[in-house]
């Protein structure tokens, strides 16, 4: 029971200051299991991590459920869930119905639009530094091309964008690696 | 049928989406916005303004959020299991075969090749957002695009005041006509 209310208290006090969405938590999730509580040493963390990583979905959940599975089974997994999503989604929706309530007010209409630019630059961002990880890792070329290519393909021909990620991981896992790519 | 609909619109964008919850955003909008059409763009910027000066996963207050609109509590419940369940069943029980295999330079192609549709997919949806702003408020848009990229950028202030500071000058100075 001790070990329940641990992986509770553990993700509500990650859930509750991890700001900034999944990547920023990391640090935080480390900071509970790796150095208060001691669940795991640092290269086991390395390693979820990692494979965290590879896999698709957001990697606070994944991280948070791992971690409460592997230290008391299924029971931990749902709870360590709970804590990090459950307590700011209903913040979150109160707030948002709150917000709906007013929608015909004017300072509720200035205050919509004003989040629209500072969201505009964030998504700025964030476009940019995909595009940046994009060439860093595949090159300039490349990640230019299947950026115009995807382009076309979901905006002017209208694909659901699923479909051609979907296709992308197929073709990558049956590309030939060359012998000299293999060290990456 | 309303649940189903959820959970595909959930389901979908995080089982493809590779590289965690920001990379997951522009998969959701082409769902709930594109496909399913029950918010649109403006509705879904909200949403994720308010997500975004929150702290949490941002993928799981979004499903949250929209799956509760649409379809009361337990939308937002089949909403958030459809974003963490799937994955999460893959990492436990697949976790020592991809440990293996972490390095293999398949599964790092397939993270990287993933990157430009991405790209693509967020200068869209900035596009439109922009696009919106500038039609509708473009001397306040303008101003408040240039202060928010200071100040996030340059001065490293943290969103959440950011965005507080866009909705008190929304609230004062943009008015609602």
């Amino acid at each position: 029971m001790k070990i329940l209310i641990d992986i509770f208290s553990a993700f509500i006090r990650i859930g509750l200051l991890g700001f900034g969405g999944g990547p920023t938590m990391i640090p935080l999730v480390h900071n509970e299991v790796v150095v208060r509580y001691k669940w795991m040493k640092e290269e086991e963390f390395a390693n979820v991590l990692a494979i965290g990583n590879t896999l698709p979905g957001p990697i606070a959940t994944k991280m948070a459920g791992y971690i409460g599975y592997k230290v008391a089974g299924y029971s931990g997994m749902f709870l360590a869930i709970i804590a990090i999503t459950v307590p700011i989604i209903v913040f979150l929706i109160c707030s948002l119905t709150l917000l709906n309530e007013y929608r015909n007010k004017p300072w509720v209409i200035g205050m919509a639009k004003g989040i629209i630019p500072v969201v505009a630059w964030m998504l700025t961002k964030l476009t940019w530094d995909f595009f940046i990880k994009g060439y860093k890792s595949i090159g300039f070329i490349l990640a230019t091309a299947m950026c115009v290519a995807a382009f076309i393909l979901i905006n002017i021909v209208g694909i659901h964008p699923a479909l051609i990620i979907g296709s992308i991981l197929i073709t990558a896992l049956f590309t030939p690696i060359k012998a000299k790519d293999k060290k990456i | 049928m309303i649940y189903l609909n959820i959970f595909l619109a959930f389901f979908i964008p995080n089982i493809i989406g590779y590289g965690g919850g920001p990379a997951i955003i522009p998969l959701i909008e082409a769902q709930v916005v594109g496909h399913y059409q029950w918010l649109d763009t403006n509705q879904f910027s909200e949403i994720l303004a308010l997500s975004n000066a929150l702290p949490s996963p941002i993928a799981t207050k979004m499903a949250g959020y929209i799956g509760y609109q649409m379809a009361g509590v337990t939308g937002a419940v089949v909403a958030v299991f459809a974003t963490v369940a799937p994955t999460l069943l893959i990492m436990i029980f697949a976790l020592r075969v991809l440990y293996q295999y972490r390095e293999s330079p398949k599964v790092i192609l397939m993270g990287q090749w993933v990157l430009p549709i991405v790209t693509v997919l967020m200068a869209v949806l900035t596009y439109k957002l922009m696009f919106n702003g500038l039609v509708s408020f473009p001397v306040h848009f303008v101003l408040l695009f240039i202060l928010s990229a200071l100040a996030l950028e340059r001065f490293k202030i943290h969103p959440t005041f950011v965005i507080s500071a866009g909705l008190t000058y929304g609230a004062f100075f943009i008015n609602g006509v």
